[in-house]
């Protein structure tokens, strides 16, 4: 029983970080119509970060309580570098053919992927002293972090927080209203411009915070920007494109049955799921609440 | 037709065979200049415009965009490298009659399920599935030898009849096999040119310019999609296959979504919407990466730097540029 | 004789009933109009007819042979073009190209890999007729992207009527062209449909070349038939009067 749950607490971690990534992709893909295929790296680059600044935190002296900040500084940092990208690199893009605007995006990943590598190298990187500053707590008989529930926390607010933000306030208002109709949205006097790169932003803070409360669990390596995108994809197929309560679905579906997989599966664990993207594309290609 | 618009049709005819002529005519005579070095670089440049120029009959032609191309040019390869556990070194032309039907038949399973799909989800829909064939290479190690890959030995040419062995056996080998895969490639770009000017090439072209009016016409586009994605991956799965016996040893970097990446830079960086544009790009990019890895351990950065520079500066890539610069020019004169 | 009959065709999105219980018929051989105001549910009919769009409940019959459930390949092989209201073009091929893709659909030729599209001599043959008899042919090696807006509508018609269709359907084929320019067009559409003994069911807002060229006239209004006759029957019409020029309707 107390197993039974530690299942599925892990699976809800899990689900929480890959409701911040796919939520995040949703999110740009439901005001910008564009698919951001660096989005995993990005997340890659939110762990990193964050596993570095605490690591420098550390050797600095800085009191653990205080390290719990750098959490979200992971994440600004991802907001940021994804607002210099978008009037950059996507902008030029949207009245053009769709291809481009996937190369653009693919490049960036091999920009970013390298980047990671050439700054922090092929050596994991970890911040499990945030985990251990938090006690462990007792389930049944056993232990478990309660760092972890945290990470479950997180998401859930960020659930709530997204909902409040696009359906109650103003600038959510426009936001659905630039993704509706953009040219109408413009000629009402809304700067599209600075909607986009907002939003584009708000993205990229979602996929650095998944990064950045997960790398205190798992240790940042090379190539988890790759993984992350794909699974994020397949809970974006499941939950459907440009929805947030699709995303949330879809993280938490994809997140049980990977839970599940690895017992049964542990060397198909990836194979699996992709298995699973397939099929129900196969059957819905739009997913269960897709804008797409 | 009126014989005017007849005349000028028959004279860009010439003009294109006799440039391939020209070109074809260098090919053949270089060896007689360059080093075995340079030769090897060569056939890996053939070899790169085999993959790209089946790459782009999906992409120019038809539309479709995939980032996981490098599954079939990996499957090509590990098919021959099981052919070599399980039946020993044999002829390259056995190598081709056993690896073409495995990718065609891998090629025609996977995109089956990706043509379901547009753009975005098909293109990840490409990339997961190579992804799932490089963690199943890189995974079971037992057959596939994991991160060590599987060697290839020196196979022979034309059924036996040349082998290479002894001192000067590398570079007879080179040497041959440079003219063997001038062959196949020759073969391969007649074969890409006819299918690209049939009709079913311009059932593909009107696929890509507009579905639903193609829907219109009473073609069926899942069905064609299907059809242009079997035979990509089958021209990309054949230079895999010619790939491995000159690289000597095959490993699962040949099926990670980088190598895809490399694949899509050369069809842009020669350009997509021409015919000659993967062929250029696939030997300019193979001389480019090697000068790019020999120079910095961080090619991949600049790999991805220069692809996206191109893809904001020079979209039409280079054959299209210069395309655009003759028109100017014949603007400009007349 | 009857070519196409539609029973009690019903369409309805949300709350509007874009066609609301449609019984039409088209007779063969008749040059045909469809008017009404924007939103009345013509191109709904169309696309019911043409397969673009399923419908809620209803029949479509074309010579007694119950259509309903065909899928658009079949309506097509069956004898059922159109073109579009918003140009639909395959502009990255040449006008020439364009329609000859059509003649290879027809005949079943598009899966053909290992001949070239040029040697086909019988399809280039009928493409360069089509293209004649549209006016088209000195523009036959031109992209079809680098075309006038007057030359792509006629290039839409064509490239629908290479399919050889019974029926024909053309949504606002002289949409978005200055005057003169639609005179020529409908002269050049209407003489070649009429002589290649197809019937034609097109979709019209500017009423001059409706009472022009037609043989007969349809008026919709949300969703339903209000006056259905020939142009003079249709001049008498109070009704249609009071809806074209916004009078209370005639009790």
């Amino acid at each position: 029983m107390a197993i039974l749950t530690i299942q599925i607490l892990n699976s809800l971690l899990y689900a929480s970080v890959l409701f911040l990534i796919a939520a995040g992709l949703s999110l740009i893909f439901g005001v910008m119509r564009i698919v951001n295929l660096a989005h995993g790296s990005l997340y890659a680059v939110g762990a990193y970060v964050t596993a570095w600044l605490v690591g420098r935190g550390i050797a600095l002296g800085v009191p653990l309580k205080w390290l719990f900040l750098l959490l979200p500084v992971g994440a600004l940092s991802v907001a940021l570098i994804g607002m210099v990208i978008e009037p950059l690199l996507l902008r030029p893009f949207y009245r053009r053919a769709e291809e481009y605007q996937l190369l653009v995006t693919f490049g960036l990943i091999q920009i970013l992927e390298d980047m990671m590598r050439l700054i922090w190298g092929g050596t994991p990187l970890s911040a499990d002293t945030l985990m251990d500053a938090l006690p462990i707590i007792h389930v049944g008989g056993l232990f478990y972090p309660a760092y972890n529930l945290v990470v479950i926390g997180v998401g859930v607010i960020a659930a709530v927080v997204l909902w409040a933000g696009i359906y109650h306030t103003k600038f959510g208002v426009m936001l659905r209203a630039t993704s509706q109709d953009r040219r109408m949205a413009s000629a009402l006097g809304l700067n599209v411009g600075l909607v986009y790169v907002s939003a584009f932003g708000i993205g990229c803070f979602m996929a650095g915070l998944g990064g950045a409360i997960v790398v205190p669990t798992q240790a940042a390596v090379l190539g988890m920007g790759i993984d992350a995108l794909i699974i994020a994809f397949v809970v974006v197929v499941i939950g459907g494109l440009g929805s947030l309560k699709g995303a949330l679905i879809g993280a938490v579906v994809v997140s049980f049955v990977r839970t599940a997989g690895i017992q049964f599966f542990p060397e198909l664990e990836l194979a699996v799921l992709y298995l699973i993207a397939a099929l129900v594309l196969l059957v819905r290609p739009t997913g269960l609440f897709g804008t797409a | 037709m009126n014989a005017d618009l007849k005349a000028s049709r028959s004279r860009s005819v010439l003009k294109l065979a006799a440039a391939a002529a020209l070109m074809l005519l260098v090919l053949i005579v270089i060896p007689a200049f360059v080093e075995v070095y340079q030769m090897q670089l060569l056939i890996y440049g053939l070899i790169a415009a085999i993959a790209a120029l089946g790459f782009n009959l999906l992409l120019g032609y038809t539309g479709l965009l995939s980032f996981g191309h490098s599954a079939y040019f990996g499957i090509g390869a590990y098919t021959v490298a099981f052919v070599v556990q399980y039946l020993g070194p044999h002829s390259m032309e056995f190598y081709i009659l056993i690896g073409i039907p495995a990718v065609a038949i891998m090629s025609a399973l996977f995109g089956y399920i990706c043509v379901r799909h547009t753009q975005i989800f098909f293109g990840i829909l490409t990339l997961a599935i190579s992804q799932v064939v490089y963690s199943l290479a890189l995974k079971l190690y037992w057959e596939t030898g994991g991160s060590d890959g599987l060697r290839v030995p020196r196979p022979t040419l034309l059924l036996g009849w040349l082998s290479f062995s002894g001192p000067r056996g590398f570079q007879q080998f080179i040497t041959s096999y440079y003219y063997y895969v001038l062959a196949v490639f020759v073969v391969c770009v007649v074969l890409m040119w006819v299918i690209v000017h049939s009709p079913f090439g311009k059932t593909l072209q009107a696929i890509r310019d507009n579905e639903i009016r193609a829907r219109f016409l009473g073609i069926r586009i899942r069905r064609f999609r299907w059809i242009a994605f079997l035979v990509s991956g089958t021209f990309t799965g054949l230079a895999g296959i010619l790939w491995v016996p000159l690289n000597g040893l095959t490993t699962p970097d040949v099926l990670y979504w980088t190598f895809s990446g490399e694949i899509v830079f050369t069809a842009l960086l020669g350009g997509f919407r021409n015919f000659t544009g993967p062929i250029v790009g696939g030997m300019v990019f193979t001389y480019l990466k090697t000068y790019a890895v020999a120079s910095t351990e961080y090619w991949q950065l600049l790999l991805g730097v220069v692809l996206v520079t191109l893809v904001l500066v020079l979209p039409t890539g280079i054959v299209g540029a210069i395309s655009k610069l003759g028109q100017r020019l014949a603007r400009g004169k007349s | 004789m009857i070519l196409l009959k539609t029973v009690n065709l019903r369409k309805q999105f949300g709350d509007t009933r874009a066609c609301d219980g449609l019984d039409f018929v088209v007779h063969k051989g008749e040059f045909l109009s469809l008017v009404g105001s924007n939103g009345a549910g013509k191109t709904t009919l169309v696309n019911l007819i043409s397969a673009h769009l399923q419908p809620d409940s209803g029949q479509i019959l074309l010579e007694d042979r119950d259509i309903t459930y065909t899928s658009v390949a079949e309506r097509i092989k069956a004898g059922i073009a159109r073109s579009f209201q918003i140009v639909n073009l395959f502009d990255g091929l040449s006008v020439f190209d364009n329609v000859a893709l059509s003649i290879f659909s027809r005949e079943g030729k598009t899966v053909k890999m290992a001949t070239l599209a040029e040697h086909d001599y019988d399809v280039r043959r009928e493409a360069l007729e089509v293209l004649d008899e549209f006016d088209l042919g000195s523009k036959a090696e031109v992209l079809a992207g680098g075309l006038a807006q007057g030359e792509r509508k006629l290039l839409d018609v064509a490239v629908a009527y290479a399919l050889r269709p019974r029926l024909l359907f053309l949504d606002e084929p002289t949409s978005g062209v200055s005057t003169r320019d639609k005179a020529q067009i409908m002269d050049t559409v209407s003489s070649v449909v009429r002589g290649g003994g197809v019937t034609a069911v097109v979709i019209e807002h500017d009423m001059d070349v409706v009472f022009r060229y037609s043989d007969r006239i349809v008026m919709m209004h949300e969703g339903a038939f209000l006056a259905d006759g020939t142009p003079d029957e249709i001049r008498a019409n109070k009704d249609v009067a009071s809806i074209l020029l916004g009078a209370p309707l005639a009790s």
